[in-house]
């Protein structure tokens, strides 16, 4: 057992070791936070592996340059080509003026994202073909009950429970969101391709998911809604004076900022914890073996540990995104 | 600091993967599969329904039965101690008429050989009146001529009987 254990971990130590080989500068110090942030950001190519990168397209445009269409290997090291290098500081593409053109490159996270949304539709879809190839009548095992189980609570326990009647309107809505949440955390948990890159972790993805969020909560709205926002029921004064109206129209945006905030920092958080723990083995054995080789086995253990609660994070944060939405939605379906 | 402004790039293709993302799934892949799990749940409730009707429907037969059963064995005792009953009386019966058969055959008997005596009796009564008159007529034929032809002629008479 504990021969296995030695193994593991020498496993764990060699194969970082090499493949961040490049990463210190110079004099071979180790500079963790160009680590952790290089890893947090995005990137224009994937790093698989050692010396084994994946150069993406990139795809920019500007008024004056048009667009323009190129893998990114053509970018590296600082080049430029067509008028764009990639800035040093922010990592994005610029023009020799450090002018940002409309980049919509196909960067890490994007190629992650498309991964997660193909990945989602086939499960699903594939679930809909099962059922529909099969009917009601007949049980589903495996990979499908599993899908069923996940489905059938989030409709029942989160949506119907929480909205109550007319929750079929928002149902896939809230289906949707909850899949894609937890699909992107769990595969930014696998730290080889195609996972580990830092999707929910990305304020413009959760922006997006509580922009969806604000639509679904706002759009579908009753009239009495908007009343209670803009003509709430309180005395007068506190209405002629627009304070009550002002607090309640912030409060329409504070819900979905909080969900961008929420998920946003709880994922990034996880990942920043993970990265610093692996990052202890690569400090503690550049001051010696000594103290490299113990720090290493404690860091090990708080990886196993971390790696345990963000699995748990995963699940906890789409599930809190989607129970919060149909909570909004609720307050917002039933305003009295 | 980068990470708090979201990229505009990465913001374009979140909106357009999620909108396709959102179409797909809400039109072809969820209320498939929602309704299927509410027709499923209407059907097990259904069935469980049914079979509770069923199991009562079974209980009623059962205790349908179970009267019958009893009725049919009050039947059978009925039955056997009426059976018992007749078999009794007809014993008693027949036992009677035999006895009274029994009876009229001996009387009937009896009288038979009460009239064959008396039939009997007449016709000895008439044989020896007949014989006595024979033989008084002998003997009063034999009177009118000699007196040891009388005695000789009983003699024969008495020895022809």
């Amino acid at each position: 057992m504990i021969r296995f254990i030695y193994i593991f971990l020498f496993a764990i130590l060699s194969l970082p070791l090499s493949a961040t080989g490049t990463d210190g500068d110079a004099e071979g110090k180790i500079n963790v936070k160009e680590i952790i942030f290089g890893h947090l950001s995005d990137a224009y190519e994937w790093h698989i592996a050692g010396d084994v990168v994946l150069h993406l397209p990139c795809i920019v445009y500007s008024g004056e340059n048009g667009l323009k269409v190129f893998l990114s290997d053509k970018l590296e090291g600082g080049e430029e080509y067509e008028g764009y290098h990639i800035d040093s500081e922010s990592g994005k593409i610029v023009n020799a003026a450090g002018v940002r053109p409309f980049d919509i490159s196909i960067t890490k996270n994007v190629l992650e994202l498309f991964f997660v949304c193909i990945l989602l539709c086939t499960v699903i879809l594939l679930t809909a073909a099962w059922y529909r190839r099969n009917g009601y009548k007949k049980a589903p095992g495996g990979f499908v009950g599993m899908i069923e189980v996940v489905i059938n609570y989030i409709d029942k326990e989160v949506a119907q429970a929480s909205i109550g009647q007319g929750y079929e309107r928002f149902s896939p809505y809230l289906l949707t969101v909850f899949l894609f949440i937890l699909t992107c955390n769990l595969l930014g948990l696998i730290p080889v391709f195609p996972g580990g890159a830092n999707l929910t972790g990305n304020i413009a993805v959760t922006l997006t998911c509580a922009i969806t969020a604000f639509i679904a909560i706002n759009a579908f709205a009753p009239k009495e809604y908007y009343k209670s926002i803009f003509w709430p029921n309180v005395p007068l004064a506190l209405k002629a004076i627009p304070l009550m109206p002002t607090i309640e129209f912030i409060g329409v945006f504070t819900k979905p900022f909080s969900l961008t905030v929420r998920l946003f920092a709880n994922i990034m958080a996880g990942h920043i914890i993970i990265l610093s723990l692996t990052s202890i083995i690569f400090i503690t054995w550049q001051v010696g073996p000594a103290i490299g080789a113990p720090m290493t086995a404690v860091s090990v253990a708080f990886c196993i540990f971390m790696n345990c609660l963000e699995l748990l994070v995963a699940f906890i944060q789409a599930y809190v995104f989607t129970i919060l939405t149909a909570n909004f939605i609720a307050l917002a379906q039933h305003e009295e | 600091m980068g990470l708090l402004t979201p990229d505009p790039g990465l913001l374009f293709w979140m909106v357009l993967s999620f909108g396709v993302v959102f179409f797909l799934l809400a039109k072809f892949g969820f209320p498939v599969i929602v309704k299927a799990l509410k027709d499923r749940q209407e059907f097990i409730a259904a069935s469980l329904l049914s079979a509770k009707q069923a199991n009562e429907k079974l209980a009623s037969i059962q205790a349908e039965g179970e009267a019958l059963l009893q009725n049919a064995r009050e039947r059978q005792q009925d039955i056997i101690a009426e059976a018992m009953s007749e078999k009794k009386k007809i014993v008693e019966a027949a036992k009677k008429e035999a006895e009274s058969e029994a009876h009229r055959i001996a009387e009937e008997a009896a009288k038979s050989i009460e009239t064959a005596k008396a039939e009997a009796l007449k016709d000895v009564h008439d044989e020896v009146a007949g014989l006595a008159l024979q033989i008084a007529e002998q003997v009063l034929r034999t009177k009118m001529e000699d007196r040891a032809e009388q005695q000789a002629a009983i003699e024969r008479m008495l020895k022809e009987l």
